[in-house]
């Protein structure tokens, strides 16, 4: 009796530990397979940054850190300096940002304390889908009906309304181009508004309902409950989601390239061309000839990596930051 | 009895009102130019568009003609990068949620993932650029779609994890509880409750690579015949646009809106089915 029991009792294990032997083989190829392809991503963004910092050797040993600080861009003597062009990316971007920020956050704060509930889904629904518009639909907007428009209405009106004006004669003067630094960091703004107001009412979401409700319970009126209650609790997400948007304007290339003006040079004002480094890339890189100018390129690509790296990075730190407060006050 | 401060009520009453105006008043300047550009672009696109966008070749200026290799060239090469990023994309997205969930490694490859969704595509387009072009000495089709499957990647992953974090533990326990092992619980059963939110992520990857220009333009050029060799150079619609647009010439700008035009619908279309297929899966 003990001796059958025993037997059927091991017999039982030993198939057990065969099925379990048959599933872990495909289990642990699974598992292998499936760690590849995360390690892959991390191969890429490290295979990437090396690849564009190779790319780059040959502008980087031929310039130094000259390539830095000049604003010389000739292809004929082959001296490269990116200073034009940096300027250009962070002019625009900031100019862009100057504007979009507020105007985000205000759509996001319309959308969840004052739109009528009925109306709610479908504008956030719109702004979601427009947020997915490819950019080169706002490039050709801008080059088509934007820059005509306000070259001939717009600009002349603003040159001479501010020709007396101190400091403003300066930053808002030059011939009515249509084209240039403000019309590409307009167009940029009209791209990201849509970007930051929905990650904005995401976050904006994320307030729990009773510290809302209690505000309000408190007699609080709808501006205090967002200036006191809403946006300190969203702090680091409403910047974060900033901060994406700023990474996606820096690195914008359509939208700026056909409005920009391509010159390589830094002006005063912000009505005269100008370039990015993306629409220098862009603009050029098909084109170039010979390795230094080709390096040279690539090197603007490697600068621009680095803002947009350490810009998405802080970003991710802190809407992460945001998230996991957002999951300790709900848990 | 409640006295009540008229003047401090009145101030934040009135600060209130001024704030409450200033919000509305930016969503509607915000909306506002979001319509003027769809509007022009459906004034401007719909009066270039016509049978002949899809049945012609790109003409030389002057000269009537379609988009028709542009469209079969975008087509192709979303084709081959959806279909060579979504795996990867899955398999990853998998490994995030379902094997490492807590552990340092997938906080380091999240991480990274996140910064590559939002990475520049131009410098995608560098990359390739620096990696295939010019190891194989040509432009090509091969090295368009390989671009284009980077951007894919990270879309795919992000959307996997989040759809397959949202399946109810209970079901991973219960197939582990009928001896079901790791590999067929993830494919027989979160795979399956997850499925309308990862076929969600493919569709707006879709969306989100069909209108990239940057990229194509560095690794592809462009080219005004048809040609399905995708060793060389082909058309692509963006680029066409960017080329047509730069260009001085009248009936080259009216296919440029007519591309405009069809690569907007296109990504409104797969946004669209993309929600509805998310929001069936909540009800």
């Amino acid at each position: 009796m003990v001796d059958i029991a025993l037997n059927t009792a091991m017999s039982v294990a030993d198939i057990k530990a065969k099925a379990v032997k048959r599933g872990g083989a495909g289990d642990a190829r699974f598992k292998a397979i499936s760690f590849a392809a995360a390690a892959l991503i991390v191969i890429l963004f490290g295979g990437m940054m090396a690849a564009i910092a190779g790319g780059a050797l040959v502008s980087i040993q031929s310039s130094g850190w000259s390539f830095l600080t000049s604003q010389a861009w000739n292809p004929v003597t082959d001296k490269f300096g990116a200073l034009a062009s940096i300027y250009g990316t962070l002019i625009t971007s900031f100019l862009a940002m100057g504007l979009a920020v507020p105007v985000g956050i205000g759509i996001a704060i319309f959308l969840t304390e004052i739109c009528p509930l009925p109306l709610r889904r479908p504008i956030g629904i719109a702004i979601e889908l427009l947020a997915g518009i490819p950019s080169i639909v706002y490039g050709i907007w801008g080059l088509f009906t934007f820059a005509p428009y306000f070259q001939e209405h717009v600009q002349p009106w603003i040159v001479d309304a501010c020709a007396d004006i101190p400091i403003l004669q300066d930053i808002l003067a030059g011939p009515p181009y249509g084209i240039g630094i403000f019309t590409a960091s307009f167009i940029l703004a009209i791209m990201i508004i849509p970007f930051i107001s929905a990650v904005t009412r995401d976050v904006f979401d994320t307030v729990p309902g009773q510290l809302k409700e209690s505000a309000y319970a408190l007699g609080c009126t709808t501006s205090e409950v967002v200036w006191n209650v809403v946006l300190p609790f969203s702090r680091t997400g409403v910047v974060g989601g900033a901060m994406l948007a700023l990474g996606r304007a820096l690195g914008e290339t359509m939208a700026v390239t056909f409005v920009i003006g391509n010159s390589h040079r830094i002006h005063g004002s912000v009505f005269s061309p100008g370039t990015t480094i993306s629409a220098t890339i862009a603009n050029e890189f098909t084109e170039s000839v010979g390795d230094v100018y080709h390096s040279a390129l690539i090197e603007e690509g490697l600068i621009l990596f680095f803002i947009s790296f350490v810009v998405l990075a802080c970003a991710q730190i802190m809407l992460r930051i945001l998230h996991k407060r957002a999951g300790g006050v709900s848990a | 009895m409640i006295t009540i401060n008229k003047r401090i009520y009145n101030g934040r009453m009135r600060s209130n009102a001024v704030f409450l105006v200033l919000s509305t008043l930016a969503a509607v300047f915000g909306l506002i130019w979001l319509a003027l550009i769809l509007s022009s672009l459906f004034y401007n696109g719909f009066s270039g568009l016509s049978l002949k966008i899809f049945t012609e070749m790109t003409p030389p200026p002057g000269q009537d003609g379609g988009l028709a290799n542009a469209i079969f060239g975008s087509v192709v090469m979303s084709l081959i990068a959806v279909a060579a990023g979504t795996p990867i994309g899955l398999l990853a997205g998998t490994y995030l949620a379902e094997y490492g969930r807590y552990s340092k490694v997938s906080d380091v490859v999240r991480f990274i993932n996140d910064i590559l969704l939002s990475a520049p595509s131009i410098l995608i387009g560098l990359f390739v650029y620096v990696v295939v072009v010019a190891t194989t000495h040509t432009f090509s089709g091969w090295a368009g779609a390989a671009a284009l499957t980077v951007i894919v990647i990270p879309v795919v992953v992000r959307t996997t994890e989040n759809m397959l974090l949202l399946v109810p533990n209970g079901l991973r326990e219960a197939a582990a509880a009928l001896g079901a092992p790791r590999s067929k619980i993830i494919t027989l059963v979160t795979w399956r409750a997850a499925r309308a939110g990862i076929v969600t992520g493919i569709l707006l990857a879709v969306a989100r690579i069909s209108g990239e220009t940057a990229p194509l333009l560095l690794t592809v050029l462009s080219n005004q015949f048809w040609s399905t060799h995708l060793g060389g150079p082909i058309a692509s619609l963006p680029v066409m646009i960017y080329n047509f647009a730069m260009s001085p010439y009248e009936d080259w700008h009216k296919l440029a809106w007519a591309g405009a035009l069809l690569i907007t619908i296109a990504v409104l279309s797969l946004s669209i089915v993309a929600r509805l297929l998310e929001s069936s899966k909540k009800q």
